[in-house]
């Protein structure tokens, strides 16, 4: 659907004809008046979200220079690695299965829930809907779809389980917390640090801050109720959880940007490209 | 003409969709009458959305000391004492029932710890009396009661499958002419879709005025376009009669900066909540204008100022937070002295008494008012401001219990078209309190006339409807005549220079030579294009109204050689209590209006023993202070 | 400090029209509004514009500026070069009527379509509400009704055949306010915004909120909640269990 051109001059055309060139309305042959560069930001978010992806499709099929063994930096892309197709140490969580087949990524228990999280997010479905599916490209400017039935029919219905992908990022975010602390590990064995754990932690504390923020977690601490006069806690609760909600969208980017950092870190230390910064030990 | 022509049957007419209109076409459905609710913009979106600070209603729930007695004194002072008592004693005792009721419609109050209506601090009341939302509680109340109007079509959908079979709003409709049987009786209005132009007729024995102020006939006002006194017209040229029109509120803090937003109103609560005036010098000037009648109930210090605000049991209050009349015309002086800001008005802050957050919190809209308008950050800096023309005291004469209009059987009118309740000048909050009040009031008399009336219904000739649609044709006929707009700004001019804030014999009389100038080349205006949406035809109708109910100002103004309230005479610069008992009442003759002085009724004894016997003497003539009876228990501070 | 500004206005009605050029003396610290006052004193009598306030409060005088949708009376001339042409159209979403006037009769079919408030079983002067508990609620009821959020919002915009099926953002904050309101005695607001009122039609894209002069953070605060109110109600199983084993009310 994106062939279609983002180019402000283009009217008419029968996208428009059920819209703002329904008969009764103004009749003003362009699909928007619009003189500002509204298409920039949809360009930058299609770049950049695929970038992203291209990255992180790279990484998850090297299945290299995913761990670093004397400091137990384990990148968030291959976490939790528990399976017998990891190098041993970085299974600090035990081994639960044999080894996988060839392409399957280690990570296969909680990549689709990394992404189902965030695929079903708020914040992200405004963005792709915007930009990748331009419905619409811009406020104000015609959508180039005939037919439009939003969130409503299969599948994108399934945007209600947003919820459970809620519950299931908490398992995630706890595992990258599990993972840092494991990178607290140093040259002889014993407690360590460099700037990988450093790395690790922020990555771990953004994506429990954009976990804490999602709408939903705001709806199930507290916004559902109807008297927070009632209930003191939660409405403490609602209140912080709503400050960051404000954020979420900064959040959703910081949190892209600290995996993407986080595993390029961890990825040139292992291959050896570059040696890690250490505080002590 | 005829094919032309829609017509519609309903038991009352509603004109004006304000707070006053709706609440009393709720009053007229819940009577079981078919209504109809007609306005000129779009249903919500009257005037009384833009009243801001409150509704000023005594349910004590701040400070349990009030009650409806020490409002209606309020009331009485602050109007000096020419208010109908009999409306003031109404509108003090029902004011709270009406706000109360407003919360069963779905209204969301501010609240107070305990989980009441929260109630604010107002110019000329002695405790806190508003209820409120932020600073958009005319919004709230005519969402309100609009959303009320709409629940109860739901009901009539429900029972009679038409939403509207009982209750009709007519969106976009100018009333141009009442239309009368022969004996004078109301028997509908006459008017025209603005969008399409097209007439419309109403027959209805009962028709309420519901249609708001006059304030377009001035040049800085924070009124709308609406207010073209067409409702105070309508009444003069159907036989009733205006009372009080020589009584101007003027804002003493509208925006003076830039031109294009001049006279924009500056809510009163920025002073309510701690804003206060200062001159070039940066003086806090108000406390040189205290006056007589209010010595002693004012401030004398800032220090015992500043503490009224956290203390004001034990402390007065200070005087920015004088009523309205006199906080103008202390700027007006002040400004004439030199002493005025860069654009011609005097210094509001609120930035330097308290902090951001505070401010941000209690005056979100104006804040947003002078970001967007004036780029100026009132939690940084000083605003400009200086008097407006805000509200009419006068209006149609009306009977205080039923809002019947005096002189025509069927007509009624509710709000700021009818005159008498604030006397020669309004408290804030009190007007929206009023359009609760007497909208009801105005709702349940039209219902009880209309149902008194049995089958019959009054009858109108057919050339009287077709007299009404050639005089709102006429724009069109004339050829070479002049531009409306032209018209509207000299009279706007001519009215704020010479029937303003200070007034004068000299000047009052140069405007009625004008306003005959005007009216004679208002007879010939033409109009461009046609008749959809043509707000240049619109105008031209609405001129006519305005040249008339200016008049009535102006001729009231003169013959009242007094100043009081919102009428203040230069060449007799003090109150007069041989003026006290007198009304000014307007009626037409002809094309022309005249004045006469009506006495008023006698106030009853028992509202007579609210005040002490000191400060009657400020208002009486010795021979009226003779008859007073002695009160029961002297000086019965805060009444019950 | 004035200038003459070039101007673009959409002048016409429903059978048609055209953007007609205008040069106007623009001075200093007005808005849109201001100009097109000028227009109609002095150039064109007959230009039809909706508006009363003039200071943002009533919502009538919503147009499309340079195709975004604002209100013309708090659209400062400030915010243009001299050089800009700016463009002035009716609304797009809805049918014309003339020039800048367009017919939002759509808005006021849907305002009632939404159940009113339900009184409690209280006497007036009786409820007691906390401050806390009407915040929201409150937040909502600022809507000025300028439906600049109907006008802007893509899928009625771009979908007319969707206009029966879907109430429109100011409608579904309208919901919002009323299941958040502390004493509203409906239980079924949420099923009625998805069943009546479309929710699912709106893919929260935001364009809602960005246009809204009251700020009112339309998406966030009541469509995402509400979109999560109904995700309660149908499509939560935990939630479906809770009530069926009575470890939650309904
Ligand atoms: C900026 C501002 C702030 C204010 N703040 C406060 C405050 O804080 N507290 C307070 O108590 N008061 C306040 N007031 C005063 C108060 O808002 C008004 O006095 C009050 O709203 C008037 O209400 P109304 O019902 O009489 O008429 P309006 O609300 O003005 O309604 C008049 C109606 O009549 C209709 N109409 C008029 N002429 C015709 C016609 N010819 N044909 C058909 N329909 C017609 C109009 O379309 C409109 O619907 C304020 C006023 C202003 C301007
Ligand atoms: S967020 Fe939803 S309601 Fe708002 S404009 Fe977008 S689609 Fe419409
Ligand atoms: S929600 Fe905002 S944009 Fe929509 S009608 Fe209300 S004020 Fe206007
Ligand atoms: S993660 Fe974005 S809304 Fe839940
Ligand atoms: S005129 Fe009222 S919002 Fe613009």
């Amino acid at each position: 659907m994106s062939e279609t051109r983002l180019d402000p001059a283009s009217g008419g055309g029968g996208s428009v004809a059920g819209g703002v060139g329904s008969p009764g309305r103004a009749q003003i042959p362009e699909r928007t008046l619009r003189g500002d560069r509204w298409w920039v930001q949809p360009v930058i978010i299609v770049t950049l979200l695929v970038l992203w992806l291209l990255y992180a499709l790279v990484r998850t099929s090297m299945q290299r220079y995913y761990f670093v063994e004397t400091y137990h930096y384990l990148t968030p892309f291959y976490s939790p690695c528990v399976t017998a197709s990891c190098v041993p140490d970085a299974r600090h969580l035990g081994t639960w299965m044999g080894e996988l087949p060839p392409l399957v990524p280690y990570a296969f228990f909680l990549l689709p829930i990394l992404l189902g999280f965030r695929l079903t997010c708020y914040y992200y479905r405004k963005a792709y809907y915007r930009s990748f599916w331009l419905s619409p490209p811009a406020c104000a400017v015609a959508e180039p779809h005939a037919r439009y039935t939003g969130e409503t029919r299969f599948p994108l219905i399934l945007q209600n389980v947003h919820r459970y992908f809620f519950y299931a990022a908490l398992v995630v975010s706890g595992m990258n917390t599990l993972d840092a602390f494991d990178g607290f590990h140093g040259k002889d064995g014993g407690i360590g640090m460099g700037l990988g754990t450093l790395i690790m932690l922020v990555n771990a504390g953004f994506l429990w801050l954009y976990t804490a923020s999602c709408h939903s977690c705001r709806h199930l601490i507290g916004g559902r109720l109807k008297h927070f006069s009632r209930h003191p806690v939660r409405y403490r609760a609602w209140t912080v959880v709503s400050r960051l909600n404000t954020r979420h969208m900064q959040l959703a980017w910081t949190t892209l940007a600290t995996l993407m950092v986080t595993d390029a870190y961890i990825a040139l230390v292992a291959s050896g490209a570059v040696t890690d910064l250490r505080f002590f030990n | 003409m005829a094919a032309d022509l829609e017509h519609f049957e309903y038991d009352v007419v509603i004109v004006g969709a304000g707070g006053a209109g709706l609440r009393a076409a709720i009053a007229a459905r819940e009577a079981g009458l078919r209504t109809a609710i007609i306005c000129k913009s779009l249903f919500g979106k009257a005037h009384t959305v833009m009243a801001e600070g409150g509704i000023a209603a005594s349910m004590g729930n701040v400070n349990s000391n009030d009650s409806w007695q020490v409002h209606f004194r309020d009331t009485m002072r602050g109007g000096k004492f020419l208010n109908s008592w009999r409306m003031a004693e109404l509108h003090a005792k029902e004011a709270p029932d009406r706000v109360w009721e407003l919360e069963t419609y779905g209204a969301l109050f501010d609240r107070t710890p305990d989980g009441r209506i929260s109630q604010r601090n107002f110019g000329g009341h002695e405790y806190p009396r508003l209820a409120h939302v932020g600073d958009r509680t005319g919004l709230e109340l005519i969402r309100t009661l609009q959303q009320k109007i709409v629940s109860l079509q739901q009901d009539d959908e429900r029972e009679t499958g038409d939403p509207e079979s009982r209750l009709k709003v007519f969106a976009e409709v100018t009333i141009t002419d009442l239309l009368q049987d022969p004996s004078g009786a109301i028997a509908g209005a006459f008017g025209y879709w603005r969008e399409s132009g097209r007439f419309v007729r109403f027959n209805a024995p009962a028709v309420v005025l519901a249609t708001g102020g006059i304030g377009k006939s001035f040049k800085v006002t924070s009124n709308s376009w609406e207010y073209t006194g067409d409702g105070h017209a309508l009444a003069l040229r159907a036989g009733s009669t205006l009372v009080n029109m020589e009584f101007i509120q003027f804002h003493p803090t509208g925006m003076v900066w830039p031109p294009s937003v001049k006279g924009i109103l500056v809510t009163e609560s920025v002073r309510g909540d701690g804003g206060v005036l200062k001159n070039s010098e940066g003086k806090r000037f108000m406390f040189d204008y205290v006056p007589d009648v209010f010595r002693g109930q004012y401030a004398e210090t800032e220090e015992e100022g500043d503490r009224w605000y956290t203390d004001p049991d034990t402390n007065k209050r200070p005087p920015e937070l004088l009523p309205r009349d006199e906080v103008a015309r202390a700027i007006n002086s002040e400004v004439k002295a030199g002493r005025g800001s860069p654009h011609g008005g005097v210094f509001l802050d609120i930035a330097s008494r308290r902090p951001p957050e505070e401010i941000l919190k209690k005056l979100p809209s104006m804040h947003h008012q002078f970001k967007e308008l004036a780029d100026v950050d009132i939690t940084k800096e000083a605003m400009e401001v200086g008097p407006t023309c805000h509200y009419v005291m006068g209006g149609v004469e009306v009977d205080p219990d039923t809002a019947a209009a005096a002189g025509v059987p069927g007509l009624f009118a509710a709000g700021e078209v009818s005159g008498g309740m604030h006397g020669s000048n309004r408290l804030g909050g009190n007007s929206l309190s009023d359009l609760l009040v007497f909208g009801a009031r105005a709702g349940t008399g039209a219902a009880a006339y209309v149902l008194a009336l049995g089958d019959r219904r009054p009858d109108v000739d057919q050339a009287v409807v077709d007299a009404a649609a050639a005089a709102a044709l006429a724009p069109f006929e004339e050829e070479g005549g002049e531009n409306p707009y032209t018209l509207h700004q000299e009279m706007q001019q001519t009215m704020n220079d010479l029937v303003g804030i200070i007034r004068t014999a000299a000047e009052i009389e140069r405007a009625l030579e004008r306003l005959e100038d005007l009216k004679a080349r208002a007879e010939h205006l033409t109009v461009e294009g046609h008749r959809q949406f043509n707000p240049g035809w619109h105008l031209a109708l609405d001129l006519r109204n305005m040249l008339a109910v200016s008049e009535c100002v102006a001729r009231a103004a003169l013959l009242r050689q007094e100043s009081r309230g919102g009428h203040t005479r230069d060449d007799y610069p003090t109150m007069d209590p041989h003026w006290r008992g007198r009304n000014l009442i307007c009626s037409a003759d002809g094309d022309g209006i005249v004045v006469r002085e009506q006495p008023m009724p006698s106030m009853r004894g028992d509202l007579l023993a609210l005040f002490d016997t000191g400060e009657l003497a400020k208002y009486l003539t010795p021979d009226e202070l003779a008859a007073v009876p002695a009160p029961a228990t002297p000086t019965d501070g805060s009444g019950s | 400090m004035s200038y003459d500004a070039r101007f673009r206005v959409w002048r016409g009605d429903a059978d048609g029209g055209e953007l007609v050029d205008y040069t106007v003396e623009v001075n200093e610290g007005e808005v849109v509004l201001d100009i097109i006052h000028r227009l109609q004193a002095t150039q064109s009598g007959d230009l039809a514009v909706r508006w009363n306030c003039k200071a943002g409060k009533c919502g009538s005088c919503s147009a499309e500026v340079n195709g975004m949708p604002r209100l013309l009376c708090m659209t400062r001339m400030s915010t243009f070069t001299e050089t800009e042409t700016v463009t002035v159209t009716p609304l797009r979403a809805f049918p014309v009527i003339r020039d800048l006037v367009t017919d939002v009769s759509f808005n006021y079919a849907k305002a009632r379509q939404i159940p009113a408030f339900a009184p409690p079983d209280l006497a007036p002067g009786e409820y007691r509400m906390q401050q806390v508990d009407v915040e929201r609620s409150q937040e909502f009821r600022k809507c000025i009704e300028c439906f600049l959020c109907q006008d802007t919002c893509h899928v009625v915009r771009d979908h007319e055949s969707n206009k029966e099926a879907f109430a429109g953002p100011r409608f579904l904050i309208r919901a919002a306010e009323l299941d958040m309101h502390p004493l509203d005695a409906r239980e079924d607001r949420a099923d009625f915004a998805r069943d009546e009122q479309g929710i699912g039609m709106c893919n929260i894209t935001k364009c809602c909120t960005e246009v809204c002069p009251e700020h009112i953070k339309i998406t966030d605060n009541a469509i995402i909640p509400m979109k999560e109110r109904v995700v309660g109600r149908h499509y939560d199983p935990l939630v479906w269990l809770g009530t069926k084993i009575g470890l939650r009310k309904r």
